[in-house]
This record gives C-alpha cells, sequence and structure tokens, in this order.
C-alpha cells in the first residue's frame, strides 16, 4: 500500500516525533508514506469565510496531486488533517467554489474526490486494528494511556466523520491493540485553547487543567495525542501533571523499533 | 459608512450558514469554551445579525475569544454554525484598515523554544488580514 502523505510544517520542525515513528511504523506494518514533492502549509485553521479562497488554494493543490496520482492524501498533524479534509469537503459540494478556483487558476480545477486518512483511520480501516495488534512485539501491558483526541480530528462532525464526535473510541481500540488499558474520560474531546495561547495563556491554562485534571481522575497515567498544539498547550500550562506524547511514538515502541535519538515532543 | 442591516446582509452571507434557522435554544453557549470570556455570546451572536447589529459585533470581545473549536457547530439541533457566522464578523474586523490584532515585531518576544509553527500560523490566521 502506498499513501500520498502530507506533513505539514510542524512535523519538520516542533513535532518531528509525529513524523518519524510514523514512517518507521508504516515501514514496519507494510504501508509507505509518500510524501509530496512539493507541498505549501495548510493555514493551520480551515478559511471559514465563503469569501476565504486563497487560503483554500494549498490545500486544493495537495488533493489534486492526490487524485492525479491516484492514491489516497494521509496526514498525522490534526490541524492538517482538519483542513484539508474540510476543504476537499468543501469544493465537493460547493460549484461555485470550484468554479471561483478555476478563474483564479487552472492548476486548481479540482472536484473535492480525493480520500483524505488521517494515519490513525490507515491503521483502522486499511491495516486493521487486529492486524496491527499481530504485529505488537513490545506491548505496553499495564500503561494506563488516555487519548487526548482535542477537537480538530472530530468536529464537525459530519464533515470529518473520524469517528462518533461525542464518544470516540478509535484512539481507545488503538490502545488497546498495543496492549495497554485505554482510559476514557468525558474532557477527551474538550479544546485546549488553541492559538489563544499565544495572547492569552490563561484561557488555554484552564482548559488544558480541567481536561487533564479530568483524565487523572480516570485513572490515566500518560495522554496521547495527534495535535501538536494540544501537545505543547498542554504541556506548558500543565506541566508534568501528566505526561503527554505523540500517539506514533507509543505506536513505534509498541512494534519494537528505536525510539531513541529523536527529540521529545 | 455603509448602511449598517447591509453589511450585516453581507456577513451573514459571507459565513456560509443559515441564521434564520436558529431556535434560540442557547445550545451553542452552553457548549462554548470561551462562554464566560464573551460579551456578546455565540446563541446571542446569532441574534445581533439576524437584527442586522452589525455594529455591535464589530465591536465585540467574542470575536477575539472564540477559538473554531466547532462545540456550537457540532452541537446545534437546528444545523446552524455559530462559530461561522462570528468567524464572517471577524473577518470583517481584520479586513478594516488598522484592523489587524497582531504585530509581528511583537511576536519573538512571546516564543519560546518549543512553541509549534502551527500556533503562529494559526494567530497570524486569525489576528491579522
Ligand atoms: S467555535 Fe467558538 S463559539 Fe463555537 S463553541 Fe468553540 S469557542 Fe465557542
Ligand atoms: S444551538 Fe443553534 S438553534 Fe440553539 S441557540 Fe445556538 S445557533 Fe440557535
Amino acid at each position: 500500500m502506498v499513501f500520498d502523505y502530507y506533513p505539514g510544517c510542524t512535523l519538520k520542525t516542533k513535532a518531528k516525533e509525529l513524523d518519524i515513528y510514523a514512517r518507521k511504523a508504516a515501514e514496519k506494518l507494510g504501508f509507505e508514506l509518500r510524501e509530496f514533492e512539493e507541498w505549501q502549509c495548510c493555514g493551520a485553521v480551515y478559511p471559514m469565510g465563503v469569501d476565504a479562497v486563497a487560503g483554500k488554494t494549498p490545500s486544493v493543490r495537495a488533493l489534486k496531486v492526490s487524485q492525479d496520482n491516484g492514491r489516497a492524501l494521509v496526514t498525522l498533524c490534526s490541524a492538517c488533517h482538519h483542513v484539508l479534509k474540510r476543504v476537499n469537503h468543501k469544493v465537493e459540494e460547493d460549484a461555485a467554489l470550484r468554479a471561483t478556483l478555476t478563474a483564479y487558476d487552472d492548476e486548481l480545477t479540482y472536484d473535492g474526490k480525493t480520500e483524505v486518512l488521517h494515519f490513525l483511520e490507515v491503521l483502522r480501516d486499511k491495516v486493521g486494528f487486529d492486524k496491527l495488534a499481530d504485529a505488537v512485539t513490545n506491548p505496553l501491558t499495564g500503561r494506563k494511556i488516555g487519548a487526548y483526541y482535542g477537537c480538530l480530528l472530530l468536529r464537525p462532525g459530519a464533515v470529518m466523520a473520524f469517528d462518533d464526535p461525542e464518544n470516540p473510541s478509535i484512539i481507545e481500540d488503538f490502545i488497546k491493540a498495543l496492549g495497554a488499558t485505554p482510559v476514557k474520560y468525558a474532557m477527551r474531546n474538550e479544546c485546549c485553547g488553541g492559538y489563544i495561547s499565544l495572547g492569552e495563556p490563561e484561557m488555554s491554562s484552564r482548559m488544558c487543567h480541567k481536561m487533564v485534571d479530568d483524565a487523572k481522575g480516570q485513572g490515566a497515567e500518560e495522554l496521547i495525542t495527534a495535535c501538536p498544539l494540544c501537545a505543547y498547550n498542554v504541556k506548558k500550562q500543565t506541566g508534568d501533571g501528566l505526561p503527554i506524547t505523540y500517539f506514533t511514538k507509543i505506536l513505534a515502541e509498541a512494534l519494537g523499533l528505536d525510539v531513541e535519538g529523536v527529540q521529545p515532543c | 459608512m455603509l448602511n449598517p442591516a447591509f453589511e450585516a446582509k453581507e456577513l451573514l452571507l459571507n459565513s456560509g450558514t443559515l441564521a434564520e434557522k436558529c431556535m434560540k435554544c442557547g445550545r451553542c453557549s452552553a457548549s462554548c469554551p470561551s462562554y464566560g470570556e464573551m460579551d456578546i455570546r455565540p446563541h446571542q451572536f446569532v441574534s445581533y445579525l439576524q437584527r442586522g447589529d452589525a455594529e455591535s459585533l464589530l465591536s465585540s470581545t467574542t470575536l477575539w475569544k472564540c477559538l473554531a473549536c466547532f462545540a456550537c457547530v457540532q452541537r446545534c439541533p437546528r444545523g446552524v454554525a455559530p462559530a461561522q457566522l462570528i468567524e464572517a464578523v471577524r473577518l470583517a474586523s481584520i479586513r478594516q484598515q488598522g484592523g489587524d490584532r497582531i504585530n509581528p515585531d511583537d511576536i519573538p518576544a512571546e516564543i519560546d523554544n518549543e512553541m509549534p509553527q502551527q500556533l503562529l500560523v494559526a494567530a497570524f490566521r486569525k489576528y491579522k488580514g
């Protein structure tokens, strides 16, 4: 299996772990993430305005290349996934947007048909969590891990179609496949504050503390995430309240891969 | 200055969502993690736009407190997307001359070594026209 792979800006810099472990794990699991020769930053937030067309063009370019390649497009970062998936959906449902994109640049003629998958969806739907469990050589037995979903993978559910937006289980099933014990807690799909932490860290702090306290209260001893901004906000605002890592790191560990020498997130 | 009622119409159009479907149940506000920080709560925001009061919204703190978490969008039983209404007004605000909320020269002082690019890119998208 070969997938087009859109890493995004942060996976090349502050979240290298999220990227490196995913590539290693993919190799072990028998599929390839083939990075685009060229890609542009997705913009980190979905441009919601009807007239916000320019902000959608970097996503459209990548989506169109995947369509030409005849491959599904795979993401790892929650924000990239959110933006690409929503742009794809919008282009597919909105003929006026398609016409504007074409008028803007012929190269942007695109119909929204590319399949956009998050790496976790590849594991669930293409590899299968049962097959993943079979490939585990170093089960994470006894570890109590809370999934921190955050907002971007899940909402709006009708577009993201990632999992039940109010009671998701994909990351818990992933944790189970690795031999660890998933800990469910109510606040796992609540917001970390996102970009508000730049100017108003106290708002982010309040949200992160609520989430971490809930996870702890339910017995979690560590957290995993797919979002570099969630990881940053939780760490920065709650210190060592609960250690948080990328889901790809525990994946690599369970697959018995060398996880040394990569900068911690 | 443009007729404020006319402006509200433009804002509604650019939001891409139908405010008139709102039944004022307040569920969007109940779901909002920034509720306590906003002077005009999400369910009120919808009503202000329906009434054509764009002016109050343009100076509202709500524009800068919405986190784009989409809890309101997810939970609205009428399929309204309050976050998109807030976004349309926010865009109108930052696109005004002098409307930028962020100055690139002030950024280096805010950066720490772990800060992800994603944060800066998102902040520029939200605070700068
Ligand atoms: S998207 Fe904005 S208005 Fe809606 S719930 Fe989140 S913070 Fe509140
Ligand atoms: S949840 Fe929907 S219907 Fe209810 S007040 Fe908010 S926008 Fe209106």
